[in-house]
């Protein structure tokens, strides 16, 4: 039974960075603005975080680094697309590339250097208690940080005014206009705020999860956020699960390879992504008006439960995701 | 009038300007590692052109980036961001196999046939998928692209490392070569198969035909610009969207094909070796248009050959032509915003 905690405390564990830079990328898609730029930024943070860690040997100024290198792609972003409106797939994209490449190009004096990382910290007394002890509190503070940005992210969407304004920024952005509030601005702030956690969340790679660095050292976990923020309908707590599915699913992939000798360790990797990507097709299939249609065929007694299940998994995108907006 | 002279001043210059930031951000990267800029920009730009080898070596990465590049003009024509253009080729080149290694001993020119053949109907089917994904399941074309392209690579490693596995032990490093006599032929002592390049240059010529002067191009475009407005004129706006992938796919499919019978006659796990995605940024930084197409793929497949020597002659790495390639089209892309 104790070794299902300690294998549940490695999950959470595990998915501390790709929780850290689904809030970030939550709150800014949220806003209206899709930053697709993700895979790249997480990389350029993560080596600049380890590169200014390694030589100031400040774990700090190592975060700090990185946050400002994701604030500063994410700046980069909104210049191209909200100010000169150029389409954010396209510069996202682009800037995935390139930032890829100058991390790797600006990386090669660092790849397989020892370096710092974040010392394990569990926290006193709290560590003892069983079961939330080795679960929560066996840790340290990168995977602390993780925990408590759920709530927080979750808090400001829901229970503040200024998620409020973020939410309408993100569904109607001419209603917020209409209120007073400058709408590209508040776009930059949480798109900047969001790329920031997404620099950090490199960081908490190559200075905790994975320490060190390498090419493409983090393996496509930008990607894997993108889809995870889809995954979870936008919702930061549906999102943070579906970053735990995925690790935990990873973590299941790798152990059952001793199990299934025949199956490469590679094709197991790229499972999770490949599931997710179904499992979303299937709820909006079930969510579809077709399938909608079948249910209310379906006697009394069914619809209910089941039009509550569809609705409860179903995931709809902010209705101005992606969308340039322009002054009425 | 001297609006118009401005805006002719502003279209001339504003291209110039973005090629000198590129530049500009590749040279302070450059100069970050204490390399002379110069220098390591002689051997980026120019030395893809140096030796026959190299030149050939450029050629044989320049058809299968054009394949893309001309494949990805449809689908953004069609208003469609084709990520899974990747996992595309991929699908080709596992394709392309299955008649090569079931009928080895057919003649070779009907076994590049049926590998080509075969190859273009393996990315079209897996490009469909992210269209039929799309349109039932409601997934954005970004992510379905993403997610057949991890499906792709685990599907190449299974065949690698499973069924195709090497006669003496399993490899990471591929599967058997292939027979010598189904090697595409090249010029001798080079690596340079001119059916390669041929074979792009003509999906160029089909597809520029294709997008500018038939009533299903002009469908194409009206749809890319807005398929509400198309469907409403009556254009089955699905069934355009549905039929720029499959092109696209076929075409990125057949460059999976060269790659196998071409360069490396056998299948590896990265025979895409990123050449789809570098493939969306030719087609972003030509805008589509096919004029732009054949000389920007030319360029980007010589920086990425040019790059190869670095590590060699000055120590630094070769991503730093994937970072001039990036920084041309980012700041492209600024170039081209409207003056408001």
């Amino acid at each position: 039974m104790d070794q299902l905690w300690i294998d549940l405390a490695a999950v959470l564990a595990a998915a501390s960075p790709l929780v850290i830079a689904a809030m970030g990328e939550t709150l800014s898609e949220r806003a209206g603005v899709i930053n697709l730029s993700l895979d790249g930024t997480m990389l350029l943070a993560a080596m600049t975080g380890f590169a200014v860690a390694l030589t100031t040997g400040n774990l700090l100024l190592g975060f700090a680094a990185a946050a400002l290198v994701g604030a500063a792609v994410a700046a980069v972003l909104g210049l191209f697309s909200l100010t000169l409106g150029q389409s954010q797939t396209a510069v996202g994209f682009v800037l995935a590339l390139l930032c890829t490449d100058l991390s790797s190009f600006l990386g090669a004096p660092f790849v397989r250097v020892p370096g710092p990382a974040v010392p394990f910290t569990p926290i006193p007394v709290l560590a003892d208690v069983p079961v939330v002890g080795t679960l929560f509190f066996r840790h340290d503070p990168v995977i602390y940080a993780s925990f408590l940005i759920i709530p927080a992210t979750a808090y400001l969407l829901y229970g503040t005014r200024l998620g409020l304004i973020v939410r309408a920024l993100g569904e109607r952005p001419a209603a917020v206009y209409a209120r007073g509030v400058d709408v590209t601005r508040w776009r930059y702030a949480l798109l900047i705020a969001g790329g920031a956690l997404v620099g950090i969340a490199g960081a908490a790679f190559s200075l905790d999860l994975k320490q060190g660095w390498s090419y493409r050292h983090t393996f496509g976990a930008g990607w894997i956020v993108l889809a995870i923020v889809i995954f979870g309908g936008w919702r930061p707590w549906r999102v943070a699960l579906g970053c735990y599915l995925f690790a935990a699913l990873e973590i299941v992939a790798t152990r059952s390879q001793s199990a299934l000798p025949n199956i490469p360790t590679q094709i197991v990797q790229v499972a999770p992504f490949v599931l997710m990507i179904f499992v979303l097709a299937l709820v909006n299939l079930a969510s579809s008006p077709a399938a909608m249609r079948r249910v209310a065929t379906l006697p009394q007694i069914w619809q209910r439960p089941l039009l509550g299940a569809i609705n409860r998994l179903r995931a709809t995108a902010p209705a101005a995701l992606g969308q340039p907006f322009e002054r009425p | 009038m001297r609006t118009d002279r401005l805006k002719l001043a502003a279209n001339l210059t504003r291209p110039l300007l973005a090629l000198v930031a590129a530049f500009a951000l590749t040279t302070l990267a450059l100069l970050s590692t204490g390399v002379s800029p110069l220098e390591a920009y002689r051997l980026v730009l120019f030395g893809a052109f140096s030796t026959p080898v190299r030149l050939s070596d450029m050629i044989m990465l320049a058809a299968p980036l054009l394949l893309c590049a001309v494949g990805l003009s449809i689908t953004f024509a069609g208003g469609l961001y084709n990520l899974g253009v990747e996992g595309q080729m991929i699908a080709g080149a596992i394709a392309a196999m299955v008649p090569l290694r079931l009928w080895p001993d057919w003649p070779p020119l009907l076994l590049w046939l049926l590998a080509g053949l075969s190859g273009a109907a393996g990315g079209a089917l897996w490009a469909l998928l992210i269209g039929a994904l799309r349109r039932y399941a409601n997934v954005s074309e970004i992510f379905a692209g993403l997610g057949m392209n991890f499906l792709a690579s685990g599907l190449a490693l299974y065949m690698v490392l499973g069924p195709w596995r090497r006669q003496t032990s399993a490899s990471l490093s591929g599967t058997d070569l292939l027979p010598r006599d189904l090697w595409l032929p090249t010029i001798d002592r080079l690596r340079l198969a001119p059916a390669a390049p041929v074979i792009a240059l003509l999906a160029l010529a089909i597809v520029w035909w294709a997008l500018t002067k038939t009533r299903w191009g002009l469908e194409v475009r009206a749809v890319g610009l807005n398929p509400a407005a198309a469907g409403r004129l009556g254009v089955a706006a699905f069934r355009r969207m549905a039929e720029t992938l499959a092109a696209c796919g076929a075409l990125a499919g057949i460059a999976g094909m060269l790659q196998v019978v071409a360069v490396h006659h056998a299948l590896i796990p990265n025979i895409s070796s990123g050449i789809g995605l570098l493939g969306l940024l030719v087609a972003l930084l030509a805008r589509a248009d096919p004029r732009w197409l054949l000389p920007i793929a030319v360029a980007f497949a010589s920086f990425t050959v040019g790059s190869i020597q670095l590590p060699l002659t000055l120590g630094i790495d070769s991503a730093i032509a994937g970072v001039l390639q990036g920084a041309l089209v980012l700041f492209a892309l600024v170039a081209r915003a409207r003056v408001r």
